[in-house]
């Protein structure tokens, strides 16, 4: 095994899996409710670059309309799903987000098709390059890419704008936040807007590795999501990137070392891990802030 | 400038606050006391819309604010510090005071202004201004958090028990404070639990007892009463 090898492949599924953890834990971390529609999004972005393949544009304009749209879709998931019903109960919330995601799903079903569909990709995605005695996709470089400037624009978003500081003090304390004039609606729309964006992000770089988008493309970023953002801490940011890195560790050196019969049960050896890490630290790897109360 | 009429909070069955009518003229600091669950939180949460009233109204210069958002309140210019001292523990000092003007967040150069001014008043914060909040003394973070409410340039302070669990020698500073807070023209209704200091600063004052208001009238002539101590003081008469 060629350690090189090996740090790339960690970095570049890393980067994909911290950017979707990014995109969960940024909407939870304000309404204390996991968006079960998180995955449509990126179904949203891969359909709508299906639907403009035809269209001659060049593929970043492409991939542009792909972000777009999860964004339009990440703040239509608020207005439809989360809006009407979000003083209601949080049982009510957890229903809606499920049924908005089975609703885009059937919808892709109906109109669309059950059948893979192509998604316009650049040639540079396919190919491979060789360097230090590694051989790689270039796709991977690119996500490694991505991972980089997206954390980066993240980071100086929550650090140095009014809007990213007003988000991370909703986060902690909600009802002290509104107590500031930060107003609740605009707060929960940027969050969603910015999980648009990195869903948006990772359906280029997700369905990158395949070519192709089905209705159901959403569940496993969904999963993942998920997974890296309970072991990193669903309370911290930072948990939730550290967390998508770690996952991408435990499956890349599982990938590695599993010999090839044992290689598809995989996910049981990854969940074995991860409820490990959790009997460890139930609360995740970062703690975060103590929260106060959704209202 | 602000008048409550018959005000009423239910936290499911309990009622916490039953018909409060009480006035707030400008300039005036005006101090609501009562014993511990009497509604006096409830009812200041109520008026700064952070807790929704079941019933009654709620004028701010005649016009009707009932039942509008925390967020709609300051950008009325209502500011509202919670005894529950909360600051944002892991923003700085700096940001959390920038927060406080997130409603003149386009007007940096009076905000920095007023910030400078603060900062007179309160020093300790121009030292601790890159720290995280949450490593403040409770003394500090009480200052942070009136900074925080004064810079939205509110023209009423809504004020919950600055004074809790604080050291005498802080809880004086505060006082002092809010002494010359008031001074300076503003409109305060400041809840209580220290009787005698917040009596000494105010120009009137209310008591209230079981989510009702039992007693209202100057300062000085609650403060004078002495059938009311053990009503405000919690004892059962």
């Amino acid at each position: 095994m060629n350690p090189a090898q090996f740090v790339l492949d960690v970095l570049s599924l890393g980067g994909a899996y911290a950017l979707m953890a990014l995109g969960l834990v940024i909407v939870y971390g304000i309404l204390r409710l996991v968006n079960f529609a998180y995955g449509e999004l990126i179904m949203v972005s891969g359909y709508t670059m299906f639907l403009v393949s035809g269209s001659g544009l060049p593929w970043l304009a492409m991939a542009a309309c792909g972000v777009i749209m999860a964004v339009a879709a990440g703040i239509a998931t608020d207005y439809l799903a989360f809006r009407p019903v979000r003083a209601k109960s949080v049982t009510a919330v957890l229903i809606t987000s499920f049924a908005f995601s089975t609703l885009l799903q059937n919808a892709a079903l109906l109109f669309i098709s059950p059948r893979p569909r192509a998604v316009p990709l650049p040639e540079l995605f396919s190919r491979t390059v060789e360097f230090a005695g590694v051989i790689t996709p270039v796709r991977n470089l690119i996500t490694i890419a991505v991972a980089v400037i997206m954390l980066g624009i993240f980071s100086w978003l929550m650090r140095s704008t009014a809007l990213g500081i007003a988000m991370r003090a909703a986060a902690t304390n909600f009802r002290m936040a509104r107590m500031m004039g930060i107003p609740a609606n605009l707060i929960i729309s940027a969050a969603f807007a910015i999980s648009g964006l990195l869903a948006g992000a990772v359906a280029i770089l997700w369905i990158g590795r395949i070519g192709t988008v089905v209705p159901g493309i959403g569940l496993q970023p969904l999963l993942i999501a998920f997974i890296a953002t309970v072991i990193g801490g669903m309370r911290s940011l930072q948990g939730a990137v550290l967390g998508g890195f770690l996952l991408a560790l435990i499956d890349t050196s599982l990938n590695y070392t599993l010999p090839q019969d044992l290689l598809k049960f995989r996910d049981a050896f990854t969940f074995s891990l991860v409820i490990l890490i959790l009997l460890w630290r139930p609360e995740g790897i970062v703690r975060g802030p103590a929260s106060g109360q959704r209202t | 400038m602000l008048d409550i009429d018959s005000l009423e909070v239910s936290y499911g069955a309990v009622r916490a606050v039953r018909g409060v009518s009480l006035r707030v003229r400008k300039g005036e600091l005006v101090t609501l006391l009562g014993a511990n669950g009497a509604g006096k939180s409830s009812t200041l949460m109520a008026i700064a819309g952070a807790v929704r009233a079941t019933a009654g109204r709620v004028r701010l210069d005649g016009a009707d604010v009932s039942g509008a958002t925390p967020e709609a309140m300051v950008r009325r210019g209502v500011a509202a510090v919670p005894e529950t001292r909360d600051v944002f523990p892991d923003l700085t000092v700096a940001q959390n005071l920038q927060l406080g003007a997130f409603t003149r967040r386009r007007d940096q150069a009076g905000v920095l202004h007023d910030r400078d001014t603060h900062f007179a008043r309160f020093p300790i914060l121009a030292e601790r201004l890159h720290l995280p909040a949450g490593n403040l003394s409770g003394g500090e973070q009480q200052m942070l958090v009136i900074a925080r409410a004064l810079m939205s340039r509110p023209a009423v302070l809504l004020l919950d028990e600055p004074s809790l669990g604080l050291a005498p020698l802080v809880v004086d500073q505060i006082f002092g404070m809010i002494r010359s807070l008031k001074e300076s023209g503003l409109t305060i209704l400041l809840v209580e639990q220290n009787a005698a200091k917040a009596l000494a600063v105010s120009d009137h004052a209310y008591v209230m007892r079981l989510g009702r208001i039992e007693a209202e009238g100057p300062a000085s002539e609650i403060a004078a009463a002495t059938e009311l101590k053990s009503l405000y003081l919690g004892a059962e008469p």
